[in-house]
């Protein structure tokens, strides 16, 4: 069982009248790579924020290795940032910019010259210790504005969208940097992005989180496979998401279809909102699969060919690498493994989501 | 041959405007009265009335420069954190002064701080000794300060607001205390700012000579009355133009020392 490091307990935060968090709790465990993922505006910056010490939560505590920290100022936490424009200091120099906080913290200057260097070394900046900050390209920033804050060596590192003006080669980069990072130095992360490529790339856990509420948490494979409503499904990849019936248990009836699927105990007849990722439909000849239908649209988007396919009356979005011309008769099937049937929403979470979306 | 058309209204006024007026203080600077080239005009200022008048100009305006950045950057950081209605007014309050005559504003002050004056009045009714500081250089100074305060908060004003909060927020975040980050952050950034502001302080303050006529009662003599009285009264216009010459090297010396701190000119505003 890991150790608990960061507990946020029912915090609830707003700007004015906008209610930023409402009631939201979270518990980050020790050396775990937490994301906070969701659109602009869903609250995970102001989690960060309130972790940081940046903002006070109107309601709620947060504690840190037990103890409540709701009120230290940032500068008494045992967290650092790296911040979304990097926020490096313009006037100092990359080795001066590093050795800020340790030299705050009183640590002797040949102590001081070698983190420099180690932090230099650790995000591939060997030797940038006099170059000027301004000289730097967007992802060395990045990296300087990595390194200052793991110099000091905090017990939680908090990242907010640092990836966000990188390209995308560099961003790939970085990512598995940071994978690298986390393991070498075993502390935790906790990331906040609108990428969803980022937060399974990199995550042990992923928080799916909009208009303030957690929407669903769990591992990327959990996160990806087993969405738990329509919002999380259609924020996390691409996703087919079309109103069903469930008949009885393992059945499930689609565009008056029935398909065997894997789910239990959602009731007899009622309807359920069923998501199907693009890339888990079987296309085949047309009378072989249960639905059949005609391509209507065709792109090549590098690794595979995105298709639309009509059929049974639901506009199908389709990923194959093998390509169907416009126009191509075919079949559809699903295997019961790939059929994730949720819940319709009906809770008051559930409802933020149909509003903001 | 368009465009140079263009451009002869300002050559027109820098020639009328700046390089003749030049020019002319110094010939007279560098000749007397019969036209014949001397430099008895410039070492005049080794003269113990020149001198002293000197002397007292650059101290008070040191003094006053240094007055008004201590008001003016604790101010400016009150601007910057204030809300965006509380900071318009605050800086309509400091504005609204300068709409005003610059001589009735210190004309003002003349009446304000005279021996039988709204100061002194007040000072005895609540029985306390007045103060007489009317044609003192320490009323000189206080014009000063009050007359070109805004000149040093605005361009400190300017360069704070630059500096991105993230900046300040990844400061604390390293563990920085208010001083330190006042010391190693916003100092060091408003430097521009804080330049520009000594420039429009100091330049004015030492060459001032309504404000030492007014409030000084014209008892106290800074260069810039001594050099008044040799255009005006002693009508020694060569004098003048030799003393002039001096205060020019003077500022110039300053502005350059300020320059190289404001190298890309952030800090200037308007």
């Amino acid at each position: 069982m890991a150790k608990s490091l960061i507990e946020l307990k029912h915090i609830t935060k707003a700007f004015d009248d906008n209610v930023v968090l409402d009631d939201f709790s979270l518990l980050v465990n020790e050396n775990e790579f937490i994301t906070l993922l969701g659109p602009s505006g869903c609250g995970k910056t102001t989690t960060l924020r309130i972790v940081g010490g940046f903002e006070t939560p109107d309601d709620g505590k947060v504690y840190f290795e037990g103890k409540d920290i709701t009120d230290v100022p940032p500068n008494k936490r045992h967290i650092n940032t790296v911040f979304q424009k990097y926020a490096l200091f313009p006037h100092m120099n990359v080795g001066q910019n590093i050795a800020f906080g340790l030299e705050i913290s009183g640590k002797s200057s040949a102590y001081i010259k070698d983190k420099v260097k180690y932090g230099l070394k650790l995000v591939n900046l060997d030797g940038f210790q006099n170059r000027k900050i301004e000289s730097l390209s967007g992802g060395q920033q990045q990296r300087v504005a990595m390194a200052r804050a793991i110099v000091n060596e905090p017990k939680v590192l908090l990242l907010d969208e640092p990836l966000g003006a990188l390209d995308l080669k560099l961003r790939q980069d970085m990512e598995y940097e940071l994978i690298r990072l986390k393991n070498e130095l075993g502390i935790t992360f906790i990331y906040v992005t609108h990428d969803q490529e980022e937060a399974l790339t990199m995550s042990d856990k992923v928080v799916v989180m909009n208009g303030g509420y957690i929407q669903q948490m769990g591992t990327p494979e959990e996160i990806y496979n087993e969405p738990e409503n329509a919002f999380v499904a259609d924020f996390i990849g691409d996703s087919n998401i079309i109103d069903g019936i469930m008949i009885e248990d393992r059945v499930v009836k689609i565009c008056d279809t029935i398909f065997p699927c894997v789910d239990e105990g959602f009731g007899h007849n009622k309807p359920v909102d069923v998501v199907i990722r693009p890339e888990d439909l079987i296309i085949g000849k047309p009378g072989d699969g249960k639905l059949d239908g005609e391509v209507i649209h065709n792109v090549f988007i590098g690794v595979h060919y995105e298709m639309e396919i009509m059929a049974g009356g639901f506009e199908w979005l389709v990923q194959n690498t093998v390509s169907y011309p416009v126009g191509t008769k075919v079949s559809l099937d699903i295997i019961p493994e790939n059929i994730q049937i949720m819940h319709k929403p009906k809770s008051k979470e559930e409802e933020a989501i149909d509003t903001d979306v | 041959m368009y465009r140079k058309l263009l451009s002869m209204p300002f050559i027109f006024w820098i020639f009328v405007g700046t390089v003749i007026p030049l020019a002319m203080i110094a010939y007279y600077g560098f000749t007397d009265r019969l036209g014949n080239f001397t430099i008895n005009n410039i070492i005049a200022i080794f003269q113990p009335v020149h001198a002293q008048a000197l002397g007292l100009s650059l101290g008070l305006a040191l003094i006053s420069t240094a007055v008004c950045f201590l008001l003016a950057f604790p101010l400016a950081m009150i601007l910057k954190g204030s809300s965006w209605g509380r900071k318009g007014f605050i800086v309509f309050i400091f504005i609204l002064p300068m709409w005003m005559n610059f001589l009735l504003r210190t004309m003002a002050w003349q009446v304000i701080l005279e021996k039988g004056g709204i100061f002194n009045t007040m000072l005895q009714t609540m029985h306390l000794p007045s103060l007489n500081i009317i044609n003192t250089p320490a009323a000189i100074v206080l014009g000063m300060v009050y007359d070109f305060l805004p000149f040093m908060v605005l361009p400190i004003y300017n360069a704070l607001m630059k500096i991105d909060d993230n900046i300040i927020e990844a400061a604390y975040d390293l563990g920085a205390t208010k001083g330190r980050v006042l010391k190693d952050i916003l100092l060091p950034l408003s430097v521009p700012g804080i330049a520009s502001g000594i420039t429009m302080v100091f330049v004015p303050s030492l060459t001032t000579f309504v404000i030492s006529n007014i409030l000084g009662g014209g008892k106290i003599y800074l260069i810039g009355n001594i050099i008044e009285q040799e255009f005006t009264t002693s009508a020694n216009w060569n004098l003048g133009s030799g003393l002039s010459l001096i205060m020019m090297v003077f500022i110039v010396i300053s502005m350059a020392a300020l320059a190289r701190l404001d190298k890309s000119g952030e800090g200037n505003f308007i």
